[in-house]
């Protein structure tokens, strides 16, 4: 059964129209990432989830009761905030329990709660200290576990890793992602506008522009089966070539989409002949830049070492199985 | 060791620029601030009077308190310390203080969260505010002088046109009603100033928390108890603070509003009368002195009572 169900929602502030006729289905227990470039409405969205943000338009449904009019503490969600939004002058413990008390149970059982989820995050050492008193990470654990000890149906994160240094993000993303394997019955719904993030996080992916849903799906059918260029060029890293001109007329398109990593590259034979640009070595793969003559710039990857260097001829020969072909509108041709 | 050298160098240098830039305020201060005040001190121990301060002599602790005695076994306090109009103008200036500080808090606190939430207009509403705060004392004052006065005052006419009152009231000639009327008046003034200190602690609280509180389902009420309250509490001591030190010290609007009453005259109507109008200098500057003494006793108190953050240490 879903748990959540958004039926042609949109959003308007005044007049302009920030989503736009939003239909979405998630199931129980399903981890959902919203992910598009900034100030596609992703925060917005899950915004009017948490009864943030008025629903201007549409229907809104949590285990299959209306919400549009409910309040935010009675729609059985939690939200994990880009800031962590603690109070900064109440102790861990505190911070964790306040929502807790309001709802009014009984002191023995709040702390029960607390301890469980404190434990379950690794912070049960902290729990007398402030805010203040901790680091980026251990504050984003304490306003995971203050979501945790609501016991939600529904789990949202607006940007969790953002404000965390490289390190620290991988490693709470792997948190995360165990988290969303620890609660099987709770849904979790998570905001991003890194790829990477939805791609590790998701069962499925919503990738959100401009105010639509540009495609619904698993991270594997969004990689292999983009439904428009748009999805083709934010999902996948390093980002797919798009070439126009002669290769794409060639077969019919207006665009050519290949990813760098389906070109495969040679010192002497190939379909296309170029010069290396640049390279970029980080010691897993290379990523070589090659000016292709008579298509322009494409970005290939190859695994492990590779000893091109600037200004070598190269040859490179793209995967036809791979290809990409995408119409004047950025949809996608069947090939 | 040629190192710590260098940075004991560099230290002392630093030291030294650091001297440097404080010096012209310290200077400052000197000239304006703590030389006055050692001569207002000094002053206290002799018989200056007015058109004598050059040949002032000691005097010891005379202003403050002597037993002068009648040589058959009885004798009577003089002095400060033993003057009845002294005490009540200690009372009336700390009762001034208590009554116009609190009642500027929760009026500042109340407008300022109003304030602080958005409506059409706010930036006039803002500003308009201010305006009380922004007439000088003395204007504002004779002002509501005018409004207050017994015979041709639009506060009588209109508390007599709705039936409130049948009699006109002499509110700044009446000893019942003088003090009620200049604690009135300033606070009308200084409410705007209390509201934007306050307001510019509320803009501090991140607005997130609020976001976490709805989710919490916290009700408006905790959540200003619980969050806002706390949070804005250093700001409004400090605001609170300043607003006592300048209540205690408090003239322009006695002086002007009610001028000799016993049943307002603050410490520094009592200082500036013995000082100019009596002709007792040293007494008056032995008021002065006290005057200095009461104010740093509460606000020290006030300080170390609520443990106020100072340094910004904390926060
Ligand atoms: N309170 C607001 N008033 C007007 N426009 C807003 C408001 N909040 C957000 N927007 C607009 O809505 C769009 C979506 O914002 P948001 O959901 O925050 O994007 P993101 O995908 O980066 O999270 C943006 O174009 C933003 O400018
Ligand atoms: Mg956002």
């Amino acid at each position: 059964m879903a748990t959540v169900e958004l039926k042609n929602v949109s959003k308007s502030y005044g007049t302009v129209e920030v989503l736009r006729d939003i239909n979405l289905e998630l199931e129980q227990g399903e981890f959902v990432v919203f992910v598009g470039p900034s100030g596609c409405g992703k925060s917005t969205l899950l915004r009017m989830i948490a009864g943030l943000e008025d629903i201007t338009g549409g229907e809104l449904r949590i285990d299959g009761q209306p919400m549009n009019d409910v309040l935010p503490a009675k729609r059985g969600i939690a939200m994990v905030f880009q800031s962590y939004a603690l109070y900064p002058h109440m102790t861990v413990f505190e911070n964790m329990a306040f929502g807790l008390e309001q709802a009014r149970l009984n002191k023995a059982e709040i702390r029960e709660r607390v301890e469980k989820a404190a434990k379950m995050l690794q912070i049960e050492a902290f729990l007398d200290r402030k805010p203040k008193q901790l680091s980026g990470g251990q504050r984003q654990r304490v306003a995971i576990g203050r979501a945790i000890t609501c016991d939600p149906r529904v789990f949202l994160f607006d940007e969790p890793l953002s404000n965390l240094d490289a390190a620290l993000r991988v490693d709470t993303r792997l948190e995360i992602a165990s988290l969303g394997k620890r609660l099987p019955d709770t849904t979790m719904v998570y905001v991003t506008h890194d790829q990477v993030e939805a791609m590790t996080l998701a069962d499925r992916i919503v990738v959100l522009n401009g105010g639509i849903v540009e495609q619904v799906g698993t991270p594997m059918e969004l990689y292999e089966r983009p439904a428009s260029q748009f999805v083709a060029g934010f999902i996948g890293s390093p980002r797919m070539n798009f070439l126009n001109g002669t290769v794409a007329a060639a077969h019919g398109a207006e665009t050519y989409g290949i990813r760098p990593e389906h070109i495969s590259l040679s010192p002497d034979a190939g379909d296309w002949r170029g010069r290396v640009i640049l390279t970029e070595r980080l010691g897993s793969d290379t990523f070589v830049h090659v000016e292709v003559d008579g298509v322009g710039p494409v970005n290939v990857r190859i695994e492990g070492r590779s000893e091109v260097h600037a200004n070598d001829e190269v040859h490179l020969t793209p995967d036809p199985a791979s290809v990409h072909l995408f119409d004047a509108k950025g949809r996608p041709i069947p090939g | 060791m040629s190192k710590t050298v260098q940075k004991s160098r560099l230290s002392r240098s630093r030291t030294r620029s650091a001297w440097l830039f404080l010096a012209p305020m310290l200077l400052t201060l000197a000239i304006v601030a703590a030389w006055p005040l050692g001569r207002t001190i000094w002053f206290s121990f002799t018989d200056a009077s007015l058109d004598l301060m050059g040949e002032a002599r000691f005097v010891g602790f005379r202003n403050y308190l002597e037993y002068v005695a009648w040589g058959d076994g009885e004798g009577q306090y003089y002095g400060l310390l033993a003057d009845a109009r002294w005490w009540r103008s200690v009372w009336n200036t700390i009762l001034f203080a208590v009554v116009s500080v609190s009642f500027e808090t929760v009026f500042g606190l109340i407008i300022a969260l109003v304030l602080n939430q958005q409506f059409r207009g706010r930036g006039l509403v803002r500003a308009a505010v201010l305006i009380p705060w922004a007439i000088p004392t003395i204007v504002s004052a004779k002002m509501w002088a005018w409004m207050l006065h017994d015979q041709f005052g639009i506060i009588n006419d209109m508390l007599q046109t709705i039936g409130l009152i049948a009699e006109p009231i002499a509110w700044t000639a009446s000893p019942d009603t003088a003090m009620v009327a200049v604690l009135m008046v300033d606070i009308w003034k200084t409410t705007p100033f209390m509201a934007l200190l306050i307001l510019a602690g509320l803009q501090m609280v991140p607005g997130d928390i609020y976001e976490a509180a709805k989710l919490d389902g916290v009700p408006p009420w905790r959540v200003f108890r619980k969050i806002t309250l706390p949070l804005i509490m250093p700001a409004v001591l400090v605001a609170v603070v300043f607003r006592a030190l300048d209540a205690l010290r408090v003239f322009d609007i006695v002086y002007v509003l009610t001028p000799n009453t016993d049943a307002t005259r603050t410490m520094s109507v009592f200082a500036r009368e013995n000082l100019f109008d009596y002709d007792k200098f040293a007494y008056g500057s032995a008021a002065s002195t006290l005057l200095f003494l009461v104010i740093a006793l509460i606000t020290i108190t006030f300080i170390m009572a609520t443990r106020m953050d100072l340094e910004g240490k904390r926060s």
